[in-house]
């Protein structure tokens, strides 16, 4: 049934409401003026420029890459074996363990946050590497496993018994055999992974300390005391990199192939 | 045997960030804090008494839970309008359509209370349209209070509905849809009698999804409140982090988790009663 004038009002407006933040910052960033005003007095790269300069936030940005990419290598290190093992062998307990490595995502953010404050000050390990990357790994690692045991599952179980057949062991077969074939779905967890850490903000706000800091940590400070276009600016640093992740999964995999269905 | 060996790893990142720290949380809880502020072991219950007994909180937990209902009841109405545009959409067009409605997903929560700030600022775009158009001469207030808190987060829970409702409304038949508009229905009786009852049960979990989210959220409240717009989730991070009463914070969050695993539950009732159909 062709939509009605009113249903393409509403949808409109509902469009409207979900898009408008992210444009808005999109041009704001590009501000010659000083405050977050719109329309902007002009346009300028002035607050890139200004972004760039600030060592904070660059330390910052190295901070989040850095700890983005270990997190995502080792969250793919811990949930590949796993998913392996959910999706293919049976033993028991199966469902259950397949049930725990997802439940971290059913509680709030700000609860776990808070969990891992209270567990890593006490030893010292708040606002250290160790500490972060064990929280932020945390949250990645139900994801990975999440679309490993999807991506392995869309491998034909035929293929690895036809590589059994012809003498393989169950180890070879797998390491030769189904993973290569779901090599895509590795790369697309991979990628959710570095975006969930990379854009991770109540836990690290918990955990992080003046000497360690993250991206979206020092964003949320900056938006919270000041409103100048340089927090747009750094907005869409991050949006930016959200977009690079997306579109490289994209040109390497495809989005059909890496979340397993067709 | 070798299954659970091969999941080792997985649940020992778990173990060490998940478990330990959440039954810690709760072992908290249960300490006591001295009139110092200082924490002290203890297995007593005075923190969540004194929490349970102070009307600033039920103020907390009413306005949390009236903001979240709201937001989310909002998001709800102006997501179905757009699942239902995806689905009535030409095939070539869906998916775009469909990418652009949860695209906000992927831009961090801060990032878009930036833009609603350039938005609903003083100096935002909202204001600069009904000053220069004359229609208000001073700038109306869009954000630092409720009202921002409100608009931010009925965008922030729309993508989550419109992910339950276009897998909800995939399934339902259109044909439907077409008999009753062919037996003679106008557009808003054939949405209102068929339509709407049909898709029901999808609005319902998005919007009981969209308020378990709203009741927790934090960034949002946080930035587009400007510190003046107080919620449990707030609430429980200046505890932790401002006032350094973990006791207290550690009760307020085991009492948060609490109503969310009763809502999970009644979500489960309703459901059950559902699935039968």
């Amino acid at each position: 049934m062709k939509p009605g004038w009113f249903l393409r009002l509403a949808a409109f407006c509902g469009y409207s409401l979900l898009l408008a933040p992210a444009l808005l910052v999109l041009v704001i960033s590009f501000s010659a003026g000083d405050f977050l005003n719109f329309p902007p007095p002009g346009f300028s790269l002035r607050w890139y420029a200004a972004l760039i300069d600030n060592g904070q936030l660059m330390a910052a940005l190295r901070n989040s890459a850095l700890l983005a990419l270990g997190v995502a290598a080792i969250a793919l290190a811990a949930g590949l074996p796993a998913a392996y093992a959910i999706a293919r062998l049976d033993f028991p307990g199966r469902g259950a363990l397949a049930g725990f490595l997802a439940a971290p995502l059913l509680l709030p953010t700000l609860v776990l946050g808070l969990a891992l404050l209270l567990a890593l000050q006490p030893m010292r390990l708040a606002a250290t590497w160790p500490g972060l990357m064990l929280a932020h790994a945390m949250v990645a690692v139900p994801f990975a496993v999440r679309i490993m045991t999807t991506a392995f599952g869309g491998v034909p179980k035929d293929l690895e018994e036809a590589a059994w057949t012809l003498g393989a062991t169950r180890f070879r077969a797998a390491l030769r055999v189904t993973l290569p074939l779901a090599a895509p779905g590795a790369i697309a967890a991979g990628a959710l992974c570095f975006l969930v850490s990379f854009d991770e903000t109540v836990i690290s706000l918990f955990l992080v300390g003046p000497r360690l800091s993250t991206l979206p940590v020092e964003m949320f400070r900056y938006a919270e005391n000041r409103t100048d276009p340089l927090v747009a600016a750094l907005a869409m640093t991050l949006i930016g990199v959200a977009l690079a992740v997306v579109l490289l999964v994209e040109r390497l995999v495809g989005f059909r192939r890496a979340v397993g269905r067709n | 045997m070798i299954g659970l060996l091969l999941c080792l790893p997985a649940a020992l990142i778990l173990g060490l960030g998940f478990v330990w720290p959440v039954l810690l949380l709760a072992r908290i809880s249960f300490n006591r804090t001295t009139d110092m502020g200082a924490m002290e072991q203890a297995w007593t219950l005075d923190t969540y008494a004194k929490i349970v007994t102070d009307d600033f909180t039920w103020d907390l937990a009413w306005n949390t839970v009236t903001l979240s209902a709201g937001c989310a009841a909002a998001a709800v109405a102006l997501a179905l309008p757009v699942t239902l545009l995806i689905r009535s959409a030409d095939p070539r067009w869906r998916g775009l359509l469909a990418l652009l409605a949860v695209a906000p997903l992927l831009v961090s929560g801060t990032a878009r209370v930036v833009g609603w700030m350039a938005i609903l600022g003083d100096q935002g775009m909202i204001n600069a349209l009904l000053t220069g158009l004359g229609i208000a001469s001073d700038p109306v207030r869009l954000i630092n209070n409720l009202t921002g808190v409100r608009i931010g987060l009925t965008e922030s829970l729309m993508p989550y509905c419109c992910l339950v409702l276009i897998a909800g409304l995939s399934r339902l038949d259109s044909r439907l849809e077409e008999a009753a508009a062919t037996l003679g229905a106008t557009r808003s009786r054939t949405f209102l009698r068929v339509t709407l009852p049909l898709a029901a049960p999808a609005l319902l979990a998005a919007f009981l999804l969209a308020f378990v989210l709203g009741v927790s959220a934090f960034v949002t409240p946080r930035l587009m409140g400007g510190g003046r717009v107080f919620v449990v989730a707030t609430e429980i991070f200046d505890m932790a982090l401002e006032t350094v009463d973990w006791p207290a914070a550690a009760a307020l969050a085991m009492l948060l988790l609490g109503a969310l695993v009763l809502a999970m539950v009644l979500r489960g009732v309703t459901a059950g009663r559902e699935a039968p159909r």
